[in-house]
């Protein structure tokens, strides 16, 4: 096992904890889970690391999980910080199965001078994903901060869910398949492009959008909701980063097909050109999926019955082979998928 | 996506399968290396490892343009950033340790540095802006020519060129040498060798009876170069073959040498961790001292020294992994103290060091070709 | 570094091209590449500088060469006319 340092530079914090990976992981273990931890609690909490945490009531689940937003640019092609952030936290809820989302916060801290327009088209894009996600924002806070005291907006919003099944990140076994919901590496080459001012001629367009009606349609199912062993959606770090977790917590080796997994031409090329590892991109709008192997068809078939799922595709499979890592076979050979350390840079030329 | 792009997988497997036999026809283990950071990362990337026969290694030299920068050369860097100039790198160079610092500890301490892709970039940055712009001009011949090209375009007078640049050719004369090197064979550069021409390794072939194959990095070209090359120590020929015909000729783009050579001199230095190379640095040409950072600037190396390098650094071994002698898991501290968050040496920063790839892409795990 | 990427010229100004590498549009200058460069080449990009005019043909040319490398008879790998195919082109 190699020794993960906290790469706290004389005492203070890098860019690189918040941009997903080893890094940030071993961040959150040392100050949120190794205290937090200590205090009893029943249910899903702090030490699961998963989506969110889960709270026993009765029968059900109740669910909670919270996001911050901070990226820039805050409008890229295919949406904003608005959108994101509400899409984020009700994804968050149903990669744990709750996708009936009762309600959400939404703190918004601003910069002094933020102009009035943006933080209207921001408002109206939340929304309208809120009423997509059927998920309304019922509290909420606002401040201001001085110019320079703040970048622009940090938006901050916790959503809470009801659900019967709890679904988690730790549930595959050997022979399970792994299925993602659609093309990758969307949103995260989306807003690199704009953020270098790449000129592309195609369509590259962040693919964020709210996961719970599509995830609903496989779980709300009795024949397909008991063949899902677990969920995770590969946000920051990606495919690979989600994937790493899931094979470590649920002590398997996935072999992901390299040739199988599905991008659109666009996506091809920018990474390539920019020396990306699409499997390292942050997606916004896609869930992976662990079935058990005799349902992969049928719920492959209903996810593309969602606009959202056109796509789906069956990546990989679940094995005993080299436990908690991903093995990737590229058409040529087999290699071992590394971790993201963090936000993947161009690689330069 | 283009039928440039050499990358039919049933291809490769042929050429796999024509290089295993090859390899056993010798009756021995073969070694062989490539000198190139690309070639590492195509060789990784797409598990190629896992095709060659067993008793063929591949072995990486010191082909990667920011491991082989030297510590004094970072420090220069630093130094010159601290005097309130832009320097702009290569997003590579930025974490590379120094003897105390490296860019980005400059960087976070108040340093402009701008990341470019090209030594265009920096002149431009040079053009709007008002404080002194240094190019930190990392790489070997193939960027020379790009930093040479600015050079002799009338860049604005604000701009100046740190030259760390490196030729490989003198290198792969120190491996060749080194009495404990198995080396029989060298796959080139073909990116390099578009620039130099296949001609240049000539002398080295003929002084050392050692074959050298010119290969691209796509896949296949890989894989061909390969075969060409164990063929060639097979049958005790040594030769240079080009097997980058559509771009690489036997004198290479004469224009571009041209430019090259009458900016930049070849001086011996110090590559990081392969003591001295003679003719193996590129410094500018006296004709260029108004743009040479080291004339422009007062550079006192001590001035870093207050206290003693880390002390991991005298375990690194990335000397002996580029010229081939060990690999990553030789190291002690390889995955364990040196990882790409908190790297010790030069070759786990670097995107095209040994140890970085090897970390990203398993090393060379046991995995069987694809099926 | 060593990111050379072959790319498609669109449009030439002066000692500037407009190359594209499947959709994306990059400017590449063309001071230091040894022949004439017009739109419908192919070009190796090299940190912003085309280094080298790739003739079309030689694609072909390559593939026909990979292929010859399977082809072998007996101890001689290629034949005597397809090595000094490589050496004419070199």
């Amino acid at each position: 096992m190699s020794a993960i340092l906290l790469p706290f530079t004389g005492g203070r914090v890098t860019l690189k904890q918040g941009g997903g990976g080893r890094a940030m992981r071993a961040l959150i273990e040392r100050l949120f889970v190794r205290d937090f931890a200590t205090m009893p609690f029943d249910g899903v909490g702090v030490d699961a690391m998963d989506d969110g945490a889960a709270i026993r009531i009765g029968d059900d689940w109740l669910v909670i999980t919270t996001d911050s937003h901070v990226i820039h640019p805050i409008v890229f092609p295919g949406g904003d910080i608005g959108r994101l952030s509400i899409s984020g936290t009700v994804n968050d809820l149903a990669m744990m199965g709750a996708t009936r989302v009762l309600g959400m916060t939404c703190s918004i801290i601003l910069e002094e001078g933020f102009s009035l327009d943006s933080l209207e088209a921001i408002q109206r894009s939340m929304i309208a994903t809120c009423r997509e996600a059927n998920a309304p924002v019922v509290t909420g806070d606002t401040k201001v901060m001085g110019r320079g005291e703040i970048d622009g907006l940090v938006i901050n919003t916790c959503g809470i869910g009801l659900t019967r099944t709890l679904v988690r990140d730790n549930g595959l076994h050997t022979g399970d398949r792994i299925i993602v919901t659609g093309n990758i590496a969307e949103h995260g080459l989306a807003v690199m492009a704009a953020r270098h001012g790449i000129e592309f001629e195609g369509d590259l367009v962040s693919d964020v959008a709210p996961m719970n009606g599509m995830i609903d349609s496989i779980l709300s199912d009795p024949d397909l909701a008991d063949a899902v062993t677990a969920m995770k959606d590969p946000t920051r770090g990606g495919v690979a980063s989600a994937l790493h977790e899931m094979a470590s917590k649920s002590n398997v080796g996935i072999v992901l097909e390299e040739r199988s997994l599905p991008m659109t031409d666009a996506v091809r090329s920018v990474s390539e050109l920019l020396g990306i590892d699409p499997l390292h991109v942050a997606n916004e709008g896609k869930a992976l999926l662990g079935v058990r192997a005799d349902a992969a068809d049928r719920i492959l078939a209903r996810l593309r019955e969602h606009p959202l799922g056109r796509n789906a595709t069956v990546i990989g499979v679940c094995g005993e082979e080299r436990r908690g890592s991903i093995i990737l076979d590229t058409g040529f050979g087999r290699r071992l998928l590394a971790e993201p350390e963090g936000e993947p840079l161009p690689r330069i030329c | 996506m283009s039928e440039l792009q050499f990358r039919d997988p049933r291809l490769a497997r042929s050429m796999a399968a024509t290089l295993d036999r090859l390899v056993r026809d010798t009756g021995r283990k073969v070694a062989v290396m490539h000198v190139c950071g690309s070639h590492e990362q195509a060789i990784a990337k797409y598990g190629l490892r896992s095709l060659f026969p067993k008793s063929l290694e591949v072995i990486m030299g010191p082909g990667c343009p920011v491991c082989v920068t030297d510590v004094p050369e970072v420090d220069e860097s630093v130094l010159i950033a601290a005097q309130g100039a832009r320097i702009a790198t290569f997003g590579d160079m930025l974490k590379v340790p120094g003897s105390v610092k490296s860019l980005a500890d400059a960087q976070a301490s108040g340093a402009k540095i701008d990341i470019v892709y090209s030594p265009q970039q920096a002149v431009e940055i040079a053009r709007s802006a008002k404080e002194e712009v240094v190019l930190f001009a990392t790489g070997f011949e193939t960027t020379a020519v790009a930093t040479a090209a600015v050079i002799l375009d009338d860049p604005p007078p604000n701009f100046s060129v740190l030259s760390v640049h490196k030729y490989i050719p003198p290198v792969m004369e120190i491996i060749a040498e080194m009495p404990e090197s198995r080396i029989e064979g060298f796959l080139a550069a073909g990116h390099a060798a578009t620039i130099t021409g296949s001609a240049v390794f000539e002398p080295f072939v003929k002084r050392h009876g050692i074959p050298v194959v010119i290969a691209g990095f796509e896949p296949n070209d890989i894989m061909a170069g390969l075969v060409e090359l164990v063929d060639l120590i097979r049958a005790r020929t040594p030769r240079v073959v080009n097997m980058f015909p559509r771009c690489v000729t036997r004198e290479g783009n004469l224009e571009a040498q041209k430019q090259l050579w009458r900016v930049f001199r070849p001086m011996g230095g110090r590559w990081r961790g392969i003591a001295h190379v003679p003719n193996g640095n590129l410094r500018l040409r006296d004709e260029f001292a108004h743009l040479d950072a080291r004339k422009r600037f007062p550079i006192d190396l001590t001035s870093l020294w207050d206290y003693a390098p880390p002390a991991l650094a005298g375990q690194c071994i990335c000397g002996d992994i580029m010229a081939g002698i060990r690999n990553p898991n030789d190291c002690r501290l390889f995955n364990r103290e040196c990882v790409p968050e908190n790297p010790v040496g030069a070759c786990m920063v670097s995107n095209e060091g040994t140890c970085k790839i090897w970390h990203l892409y398993g090393g060379v795990p046991d995995l069987e070709a694809s099926a | 570094m060593c990111l050379g990427v072959p790319g498609k010229v669109i449009e030439v100004r002066d000692s500037v091209a407009v190359v594209d590498f499947w959709g994306v549009r990059k400017e590449v200058r063309l001071d230091i590449v040894d022949e004439n460069v017009v739109p419908g080449d192919y070009i190796l990009n090299h940190v912003g500088f085309a280094i080298r005019r790739i003739p079309p043909e030689s694609i072909a040319e390559t593939l026909a060469l990979y292929e010859m490398l399977l082809a072998q008879e007996g101890d001689d790998l290629m034949s005597l006319d397809v090595r000094s195919e490589i050496e004419a082109s070199s």
